[in-house]
């Protein structure tokens, strides 16, 4: 029962280049919440893609729980909540057409996220960066969603908002012994959320 | 000493259509007032998509058509007016846009500095600026797309560096940094300060500001409701019951969230934006509220932490 990474390597198609991952191995356990740790540029976000399967590893695998990720149906195990929630829904939908692309939210969910109903009226420009990530996140919260991958997710908030999503996420991950890999630039952020680190070198 | 900039209740509107033909005007900023020294650092905490950057557009007279703007600012000591602003901006005002977006892409970034001009004294001056900032005398060969998220951003600031600014704006200048170019990029502003010019630093992120801001102007749901010297955040000398909330909610200083959200524009009645959320809130916070002194700073309470009753 875990997601594993072995030896994943990738890099973007550019001549002479090194690749962004070179056999990169990670492990994440129900329950445990991972860090990610190094400066801009080290290829965390392009790991995050490669673990949620918006990428295909050079080489190497990701596994869930045993198996390959690529072989799973349906609403992917890992999803990834992106740091940019603007970029992460359709500009042209309004934003409870955008909640139910993933299927029927659960109750209590959008209260507990503090997500008026009037905002899902609305469309994407309407509303500011917190709220839309609130979206992203009541989204991404499937029944079968196993691990959450969390790139940055509060970068851009202001500082009650942060501490109002990160309440809500470590509630659900335990609640549903979700594990979470989380990205960071900000350190105190980290030590508070963190079970464990990773540093990408 | 002489404030270089002082604004005092500003406000700016946008004009919008509503339903059909029916126009809206949407307040953004209502009541804004702060003020810069020479050689000082003075940052405005707010949170991302409030318009805090919509100040900056203001005080340089570049604000879209469909705007409004009231209220007064003045530039040493004389009132800013358009032409005024005109005649300053790029100059004695400069500003440090957020990305690499206001770089114009087709133009290498030595072009970009010397602004037009060819002479040799203009190339001189433009690498100097480059060295300063510990890019080298290729970046001037580079367009904007080959440069890395923080040498743009050291870029941004060589043009602004490359003339002698009196006042330096400076828009969300650390996304997407890590913590140590972040700070890097933060000492750099420092340094314009300490060399006599005032530095208005427009940020989202409380901490990093607190790293080099003398004066901290917090920004809430269009007003200032704080001006507070840095170093009464660390003393615990807050005033106004939004800023504790903001402190209290740092990961390192207990990670507490107070509940609710911020309201958007047009969304806000006469009295304190923040009543509805405010653990201290009573009936009286729905009316007019004034933004007053206290204890060295201003706040816009009725109730202030450390205050006496009004």
């Amino acid at each position: 029962m875990s997601l594993e990474a072995k030896q994943l390597t990738f890099g973007y198609r550019r001549k002479g280049k090194e690749p962004v991952l070179d056999h990169i191995d990670l492990t994440l356990e129900p329950g445990e919440r991972l860090g990610l740790l190094g400066p801009s540029g080290r290829g965390k976000t392009t790991l995050c893609k490669l673990l949620a399967g918006y990428e295909k590893p050079d080489s190497g695998t990701v596994l869930v729980d045993g198996k390959p990720l690529k072989e799973y149906r349906g609403i992917c195990p890992v999803q990834m909540i992106w740091q940019h929630p603007e970029t992460a829904v359709d500009p042209l939908m309004k934003l409870g057409d955008t909640l139910k692309e993933g299927g029927p939210v659960e109750e209590g969910l959008l209260e507990a996220l503090h997500i008026q109903p009037a905002w899902l009226e609305r469309y994407p420009t309407e509303l500011s960066g917190g709220e839309l990530q609130r979206f992203c996140i009541a989204r991404a919260l499937r029944p079968g969603v196993r691990y959450l991958l969390c790139d940055e997710v509060s970068a851009m908030l202001d500082l009650i908002t942060q501490a109002q999503i990160w309440t809500f996420l470590l509630d659900q991950a335990e609640k549903r012994s979700l594990g979470l890999v989380i990205v960071s630039h900000n350190s105190p952020l980290m030590e508070k959320l963190c079970t464990r680190m990773q540093t990408l070198a | 000493m002489e404030p270089i900039l002082e604004v005092r209740n500003l406000s700016i509107s946008f004009t919008q259509y509503g339903r059909g033909t029916r126009q809206v005007l949407l307040p953004v900023i209502r009541d804004l007032s702060l003020a810069v020294a020479p050689g000082q650092v003075v940052a405005v905490v707010g949170s991302s998509g409030s318009g805090k950057s919509l100040l900056a557009h203001g005080i340089l007279g570049i604000l879209p058509y469909n705007s409004h703007m009231a209220g007064e600012i003045s530039f040493l000591g004389q009132p800013l007016t358009p032409r005024r602003a005109a005649a300053v901006r790029g100059k004695e005002i400069v500003l440090v846009p957020q990305g690499v977006t206001y770089l114009d892409p087709l133009m290498k970034v030595g072009p970009q500095l010397r602004k037009g001009r060819r002479d040799q004294s203009a190339r001189t001056a433009s690498r100097a600026v480059l060295e300063r900032y510990g890019l080298g005398a290729d970046t001037e060969e580079r367009y904007p797309f080959e440069l890395s998220g923080g040498m743009a951003r050291r870029v941004l600031i060589a043009t602004a560096a490359a003339e002698t600014p009196r006042l330096v704006i400076v828009d969300e200048p650390t996304p997407g940094l890590d913590a140590r170019a972040a700070r890097r990029v933060l000492g750099h502003f420092r340094e314009l300060a300490d060399g006599g010019a005032g530095v208005l630093l427009i940020t989202h992120d409380l901490e990093l500001a607190l790293t080099i801001a003398h004066r901290v102007a917090v920004f809430y749901a269009g007003e200032t409701v704080e001006e507070a010297d840095a170093a009464d955040f660390a003393a615990g000398r807050l005033r106004h019951p939004y800023t504790r909330a903001l402190w209290d909610a740092l990961p390192q200083n207990g990670f507490i969230p107070i509940s609710g959200a911020q309201p958007g524009p047009g969304e806000v009645g006469e009295g304190c934006p923040f009543a509805s959320r405010c653990p201290k809130g009573r009936p009286e916070c729905m009316g007019p509220v004034a933004y007053r002194e206290l204890d060295g700073g201003l706040v816009r309470c009725l109730y202030p932490e450390g205050g006496e009753q009004p």
